[in-house]
């Protein structure tokens, strides 16, 4: 169980490098896609009895953070009807780099971040660290509405990873709920990106700037 | 149960405003849900039996830590002590559902600022005749019920749940005039809240792993969280103080957290930005002292403290600022908000006799800030426009909303006889007490400041004569857009010369709660 555990972690890392340097919107879109249907697999793995709760998670989890969100933002892509390429404010390799070396930290930090006696191994508290870096990364460094939101999503999928290690404190209600105002914030948030889109004829949130003092 | 009542209120009416298929009888549900919540709310604390319990009067505690322990911490609170590890099963009420007495003073502010801003609404979105209102009326009370569910849930994950709503809900208020700068708020609105939260979602985790570390069973419950705090892991426990002060901080409006504030609260419809100044960021501010409880709990009151006092000064001064020379109204009384947001903290920060004060300023900064933003709304419809060169001659134009709008410029900057004087006088009290002079030095010089940057905007708005050019509006003072701002202002009036027993008994009793260990 450790074993899958941890290559997903592993698998988890890797797509967040790989959002951090693609240039093209849909990739992107699409490993942070793949990235959902992986963390869907994560709660039954933990669990020691697999229940029909945590199997309802495991299927809402999928089925939202995999197909439904991305398939929203796939929309907002195309009817945006603009430049589909990520335009950031450093560079491709730089963000890879303080991606990576986020992290290297991470890890390097795990022995002291995480309980010698945890069951879940040592890679859960550094792969979330690091999702939220990246997520903090694409935030703040790129200029379009959808890739900002993919950032978020990132971020959310990091506080998801690190929410594994509390399955048993946080309730179902509570998971169910976070995962119904992700979708509920990524629906409002595509519906201001369509209008961004229309009233401003661009997606880039730096045009959003009039409202100054 | 009420409280359970009090949470179905705002769903039912959020699905009967969207079956009313009458644009122009739909608002006046907004009302009718108000005013049976704001019964509710008063059913839910009378059958506290708040009041009744605590001595009215002048506080009796000295010093940095409160003494005075008047009732146990959790007598009222209807949470349970049964913990069940991992209880996925069955839904018990209690084990979601409980109003702690702070919890209980912003409720009583949120409800009955909403009754005004609904009756507000009804007139606003009359003179919108040709404006679809259906998403607006749904959202409005939806928001309300995000704020409800927030103040009367005592589980940290479900007031995250809810806190987000509250964000989701009210993206489309901002963006109900459809032009571009309110789509702009919108979306800095949405992203940085809606970030901000999320580490605040990541803060209420690391307080529950804190627990683990220790060998504790993790819970997101209140209850259980207080009970356990003392035993948790401290590094952990701080790390995510951090997380939830600058989560629930940037909703709450504290700079250097407060970039969307100004933008919504400027952009957005005159009600609802009084609901969001008066109501939403108070019901942030309460997930605040939530957290602080907890780290206060567990005996690291002091390095909370630290940073509060510190977001607290900050804010004060980035408001300071923005206000001097600033030219939109509302804009003006968004950085006001970030302003009072900085006094709570402050007060929350020093604690003991300022954390009275600071209980009393949710209330009074409330109504006020309910006053100003419905009065200015006023101002904003006669003119069609909330900026200084347009908008003169207020007090001509508009003689009751004017006159309403000026004196609530003078309640907000602390001038007697007003709620806010009293308050702001108790946290500077508070201060003194503690022994913090140079703090102390540093708000009164920044309340100078922002009296002096905000009496000449207001002054300019209101006097002279009204300019001749410029788009007129029919516009006049009504029953419906002057008399909730009047009720409001009453209410501060009222809490500057006499403080009823009743709400005494609830500042006091949020107070004495926040500060014994359970």
């Amino acid at each position: 169980m450790l074993m899958i555990l941890n290559a997903i972690l592993v698998l988890v890392i890797l797509i967040n490098l790989f959002a951090l340097g693609t240039s093209r919107m849909k990739a992107l879109i699409h490993a942070a896609a793949f990235q959902g249907v992986l963390l869907g697999f994560l709660p039954p793995l933990v669990v020691k009895d697999v229940g029909t709760l945590p199997l309802l998670m495991a299927v809402m989890t999928i089925v939202l953070k995999g197909i439904v969100i991305p398939n929203m933002l796939l929309k907002a892509l195309r009817d945006a009807q603009v430049k589909r390429e990520v335009e950031p404010l450093i560079g491709f390799m730089p963000s890879i780099l303080l991606g990576a070396v986020a992290t290297a930290v991470a890890l390097a930090l795990a022995g002291h971040l995480a309980p010698a006696h945890s069951p879940l191994g040592l890679l859960v508290i550094p792969t979330s660290i690091s999702m939220l870096c990246t997520g903090f990364l694409l935030l703040t460094t790129r200029v379009k509405a959808v890739t900002q939101v993919i950032g978020f999503l990132l971020l959310e999928n990091g506080i998801f990873v690190f929410g594994l290690l509390l399955l048993s404190a946080i309730p179902y209600l509570v998971e169910l709920g976070v995962l119904l105002d992700l979708f509920v914030g990524i629906f409002v948030i595509s519906i201001i990106i369509h209008h961004i889109n229309r009233a401003f004829a661009s997606q880039d949130t730096r045009r959003l700037s009039s409202l100054k003092g | 149960m009420d409280v359970l009542a009090l949470i179905l209120v705002c769903p039912v009416a959020t699905v009967l405003a969207g079956l009313i298929p009458s644009n122009r009888w739909r608002p006046w549900i907004l009302p009718a849900a108000a005013v049976v919540h704001l019964s509710l709310v008063a059913i839910v604390l009378l059958s506290g039996g708040m009041g009744a319990k605590v001595k009215p009067g002048p506080t009796t505690h000295e010093g940095f830590i409160g003494t005075a322990l008047v009732t146990p911490p959790h007598a009222g609170t209807p949470s349970v002590t049964k913990v069940v590890p991992g209880d996925s099963g069955g839904i018990v009420l209690s084990d979601w559902l409980g109003l702690d007495p702070p919890g209980r003073v912003v409720l009583l502010l949120v409800s009955m600022l909403f009754v005004a801003c609904a009756f507000y609404t009804v007139g606003y979105l009359r003179d919108l005749r040709d404006h679809l209102n259906r998403v607006f009326c749904v959202c409005f009370l939806a928001f309300l019920g995000a704020m409800t569910l927030v103040i009367c849930t005592n589980n940290l994950g479900l007031m995250w749940v809810a806190m987000e709503a509250t964000t989701l809900s009210s993206a489309p208020l901002i963006y109900f005039k459809h032009t571009q700068t309110s789509i702009e708020a919108t979306w800095k609105y949405l992203l940085l809240c809606s970030v901000g939260i999320a580490l605040a979602l990541l803060g209420s985790f690391f307080v529950a792993y804190a627990a683990i570390l220790h060998g504790l069973t993790p819970s997101l419950k209140l209850a259980d969280l207080l009970r356990q705090a003392p035993e948790m892991d401290k590094r952990w426990l701080e790390a995510g103080f951090v997380l939830l002060l600058v989560g629930y901080g940037t909703k709450m409006g504290l700079a250097p957290m407060h970039s969307w504030l100004p933008d919504a609260h400027g952009e957005s419809p005159s009600p609802v930005s009084a609901m969001f100044s008066g109501a939403l960021i108070s019901t942030a501010f309460l997930m605040v002292m939530r957290s602080q409880h907890i780290l206060y709990v567990a005996g690291d009151g002091a390095y909370a403290s630290r940073l509060l006092i510190l977001l607290g000064l900050l804010s004060m001064a980035f408001a300071a600022m923005f206000m001097v020379g600033q030219k939109d109204l509302k804009r003006m009384l968004a950085y006001s908000s970030v302003e009072h947001m900085g006094i709570l903290a402050l007060g929350l920060g020093i604690g003991g006799i300022a954390l009275l004060g600071a209980m009393l300023h949710v209330l009074t900064n409330g109504f006020t800030k309910g006053a100003l933003f419905l009065s200015v709304g006023n101002i904003d419809r006669a003119y069609g426009s909330k900026t200084i060169p347009e908008v003169r001659g207020a007090l001509r134009r508009l003689p009751l909303s004017g006159m309403l709008f000026l004196l609530g410029f003078l309640a907000i900057t602390g001038s007697p006889p007003f709620g806010p004087f009293i308050s702001e006088l108790i946290i500077l009290y508070g201060t003194l007490m503690a022994g913090h002079f140079l703090i102390a030095a540093i708000f009164l010089a920044l309340l100078l400041v922002i009296f002096i940057g905000m009496g000449r905007t207001v002054l300019a708005a209101t006097q002279g004569s009204v300019p001749a050019s410029g788009r007129r509006s029919r516009f006049r003072d009504g029953l419906l857009s002057g008399l909730p701002v009047l009720a409001c202002l009453l209410i501060v009036l009222m809490l500057g010369l006499y403080i009823p027993p009743p709400v005494w008994g609830l500042l006091h009793h949020a107070t004495n709660y926040l500060e014994v260990k359970p």
